[in-house]
């Protein structure tokens, strides 16, 4: 990479490794964050591969392709892959190459431990892909690994979970010095009313990470000694219950999917502005509606379990408190649409992905309201119905997002401008084949197709054709945005400082592509480098 | 006191904690999975692990006293220690959480109360919920619980002196009193110790004459999950104080500057209100 070329001359930098040893042994926020998101890049292709058997096996009805089990294993894999390592390993990459660009500090708080933040994650991948070629296959019972299906499996579940304790030390690292790093290392003046949107929505992330990683550590620690070690917690007999676990997972699982989605909304808050050449409108209300999105991910875990036969009480109070966290939602969308109201748009591909992003997340947010009423969700939990909901918030939400940040913060890592064109075709060869995807999956899921089955009643036939197509025409778009990337990286198109006219903030203030060490001394903030304060509207 | 807040270029220590934490995952995968080389090699992860551990600390400890670090880098540490033990206040939480869940629900359900009438009527009608319990199926047989104002007062006693003992090393450590300050952590240390020797000995007793092992029931689920890791966080605990004594020792800290120090007490007091709540909810109540 071309940075080397800018490497700072102070002496304290001067033996810096080269070829593996770089990558292995750095502490650089920039290279680290290079390294999370090649990572991430991986695996989103290998869980795409994944998804591609999936889809291949549902194109037609009857059992073509693969064997039930692998089937399952398939379907267990693919979330597991897609979750912890390419979508939060994303916006890991993305906060450590940006945060500190943005709040001005010369690196990330604990540089050591940022570095082993990522280098567990290989490892942890690893000891879960390893059981699909062990006797006894992955696991098979969906990535929520609920007993006693879960327990009724191989032995290599041990693996499954040791592999999860990892990549929970990973997270957990990871949330904590990104947290340190935006509390404590802001430059002068950055107060925290100054940051940018992508940074608080990364603090309050952090925060989410720290309180669930934990928890989902111990339930399936409880899972393992219930394997294991002969305990009881899941097992009625000895005066435990299966439903437990699914209370401990969900506790973790609804404020993971916020997790995955805060950050997004961080970034598309970043790039309308700029692409609308108007600060972004109601800065303090999204930092508020975030906060309180947060606060109420920690209520709702439940609605993952309406027919599980919790007391009536508890289905309502659940329904209610998930159908209030639409109205800091709306807050959100609310006020993206007025960052735009009168702008001087354009439309380059970054704004494309983040105006795919608010149209398409909101069809995701229908759909989960939807799900959260209690009536409605008898008949939609566990079929497709559920599948096209979380499609939509992860897909066309974080994965658009993240999309969208590559392409937006790309120049100003590599120095080059992306080829605009592709990535215009990539935009829209991705927002058609994703609904083409995903959208018939809501009629498969009403009409009552089960989720994670290899084989269907002919009746949904139709369906199930459309969306294997899109998922294939879907792949296929995914391999023209790595050789966008790659392209970016070589050469091209030299980029200015400020890569495009309307940006503003701190990391728009360094050169392109970023020198390896920024902000040695920090820089003086105050409202004219700021992109998003309101006394600025 | 460094200009420039220190960024380390390398950082060799973070690969070997990988790999060894791999080797021991791997490791005990394997165990579990009847292979012979289990044991062996979550072994070797373990010393990995370890030199790893003590390497690592020996660098930052070096820097630290060299002066390389700033009230900026001291801030950090401070922030991520703070937030370390709330992740582990999170974990606590999972088992405390399915203690609660038990007691408040699962068990009474069983029973019959609530929409669990047919439950118990149609597969254990034999079954009236009570707490302690091993479940409906009695797994592991009967047993005899510990008896909460015994030896784990005691030991509620004992941990909540060192509390005490480790404030009055800090406050010896201010007054730069090396005398005292090594005297109370070596009290704390043999508090520490002392309760570790009674949880050991109450473990056993449990085993050999009360019948309640980790497999009876959700109550012996419960009850060694949560003492089990508490002990488990205690041990640790007892190694760093015993480390940061022997850092008093040499000299290590200053005044002003002694945040190793407080990391530890800081770790030492969580591990104390851990405690404190589960003698009140594993014990008493
Ligand atoms: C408007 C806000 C949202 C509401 C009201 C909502 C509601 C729901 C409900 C009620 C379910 C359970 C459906 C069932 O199993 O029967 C569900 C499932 C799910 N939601 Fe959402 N959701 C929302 C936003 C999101 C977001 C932002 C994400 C992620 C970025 C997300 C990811 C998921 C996932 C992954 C599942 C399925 C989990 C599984 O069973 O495997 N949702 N949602
Ligand atoms: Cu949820």
């Amino acid at each position: 990479m071309s940075y080397e070329t800018t490497l700072s001359h102070d002496e304290h930098h001067a033996e810096h490794p080269t070829g593996l040893k770089r990558w292995v042994f750095t502490t650089n926020h920039k290279e680290i964050g290079t390294l999370y998101l090649i990572f991430s890049l991986i695996a989103f292709m290998l869980g795409g591969a994944m998804a591609m058997v999936i889809r291949a096996e549902l194109f037609i009805p009857g059992l073509q392709l693969v064997n039930p089990e692998f089937f399952n294993q398939m379907t267990t894999m693919h979330a597991l892959v897609m979750i912890f390592g390419a979508v939060m390993p994303a916006f890991v990459g993305l906060a450590n190459w940006m945060v500190p660009l943005m709040i001005g500090a010369p690196d990330m708080a604990l540089p050591r431990m940022n570095n082993w933040s990522f280098w567990i994650l290989p490892f942890a991948f690893f000891l879960l892909l390893m059981t699909l070629f062990l006797p006894s296959g992955g696991p098979a019972s969906g990535w929520t690994l609920y007993p006693p299906l879960s327990l009724q499996g191989g032995t290599n579940i041990a693996f499954v979970i040791f592999a999860i304790h990892l990549m929970g030390i990973s997270s957990i690292m990871g949330a904590i010095n990104i947290i340190v790093t935006i509390l404590n290392m802001r430059a002068p003046g950055m107060t925290l009313l100054r940051m940018p949107l992508f940074v608080w929505t990364w603090l309050i992330t952090g925060f989410l990470l720290i309180a669930v990683m934990p928890v989902l550590a111990g339930a399936v620690t409880m899972l393992l000694t219930d394997r294991f070690f002969g305990t009881s917690f899941f097992n009625a007999a000895g005066g435990g219950d299966p439903v437990m676990y699914q209370h401990i997972f969900w506790f973790f699982g609804h404020p993971e999917v916020y997790i995955m989605i805060l950050p997004a909304f961080g970034i598309i808050s970043e790039i309308l502005p700029t692409f609308s050449r108007k600060p972004l409108f109601g800065y303090t209300s999204m930092v508020y509606a975030t906060a309180s999105i947060a606060f109420l991910s920690f209520i709702v875990w439940a609605h993952h379990m309406f027919t599980v036969g919790m007391p009536l009480g508890g289905n309502l109070f659940f329904m209610y408190a998930t159908m209030v966290i639409a109205v800091p939602t709306g807050v959100k969308v609310f006020n993206w649409i007025s960052t735009m109201w009168r702008g001087s748009m354009s439309f380059e591909t970054p704004m494309l992905f983040a105006l795919g992003f608010i149209v398409l997340f909101t069809i995701g947010g229908f759909s989960g309201l939807m799900l959260a009423i209690v009536p409605a969700d008898f008949q939609y939990h566990d079929t497709y119905f559920v599948v096209a909901h979380f499609h939509y918030v992860l897909v066309t939400g974080s994965v658009f997002a993240i999309m969208a940040g590559v392409y937006y913060w790309l120049p100003k890592w590599t120095g080059y401008m992306y080829n605009e064109k592709l990535g215009k075709i990539h935009f829209w060869w991705s927002a058609i084949s994703v609904n083409v995807l995903f959208f018939p999956q809501h009629y498969l899921g009403l009409a009552g197709m089960p989720r994670r089955i290899p084989d269907y009643a002919v009746q949904f036939a139709e369906f199930n054709m459309i969306s294997s197509i899109g998922g294939f025409a879907f792949g296929l778009a995914q391999l023209l945005f790595i050789y966008i990337i790659w392209q970016a990286a070589r050469g091209g198109e030299r980029a200015t400082d400020q890569v495009w006219d309307g940006a503003r903030g701190l990391e728009w203030t360094v050169p392109s592509p970023a020198p390896l060490h920024t902000f040695d001394t920090p820089p003086k903030v105050d409202d004219s480098v700021t992109v998003h304060s309101d006394t600025l509207a | 006191m460094a200009e420039h807040y220190y960024v380390p270029h390398t950082a060799k220590w973070p690969i070997v904690g990988s790999i060894g934490l791999f080797v021991m995952m791997l490791g005990a995968g394997s165990w579990l999975n009847q292979a012979a080389i289990g044991p062996w090699f979550t072994l070797a992860g373990s010393v990995i692990v370890l030199v790893m551990i003590f390497g690592w600390f020996a660098q930052v400890i070096g820097e630290s006293e060299q002066g390389l670090y700033n009230r900026a880098v001291d801030g950090s540490f401070r922030q991520g220690m703070i937030w370390f033990i709330f992740s582990e206040v999170m974990f606590f939480a999972a088992f405390f959480g399915a203690l609660f869940y038990a007691r408040m629900f699962a068990v009474p359900w069983l029973g019959g109360e609530g929409a669990g009438a047919m439950t118990n009527e149609l597969l254990f009608p034999e079954f009236d919920a009570a707490w302690p319990t091993a479940g409906p199926a009695q797994l592991g047989g009967d047993f005899q619980i510990i008896p909460a104002f015994e030896l784990p007062l005691l030991n509620t006693l004992i941990l909540l002196t060192s509390g005490l003992t480790i404030t009055l090393a800090h406050w010896a450590l201010k007054k730069a009193k090396r005398g005292a300050l090594v005297g109370w952590m070596a009290a704390t240390v043999a508090l520490g110790s002392i309760f570790l020797y009674f949880q050991a000995s109450e473990y056993v007793h449990a085993y050999q004459d009360l019948g309640l092992t980790l497999g009876s029931g959700i109550y012996g689920s419960t009850f060694f999950m949560l003492t089990g890791f508490h002990g488990l966080h205690v041990t640790l605990g007892t190694i760093m104080l015993i480390v940061i004594t022997l850092r008093c020792m040499a000299g290590h800290f200053s005044k002003k500057n002694h945040f190793g120090f407080e990391a530890v007490a800081w770790y030492w007091h969580f591990v104390d209100v851990v405690w404190l709540g589960l003698f009140v909810f594993v014990y008493v109540i």
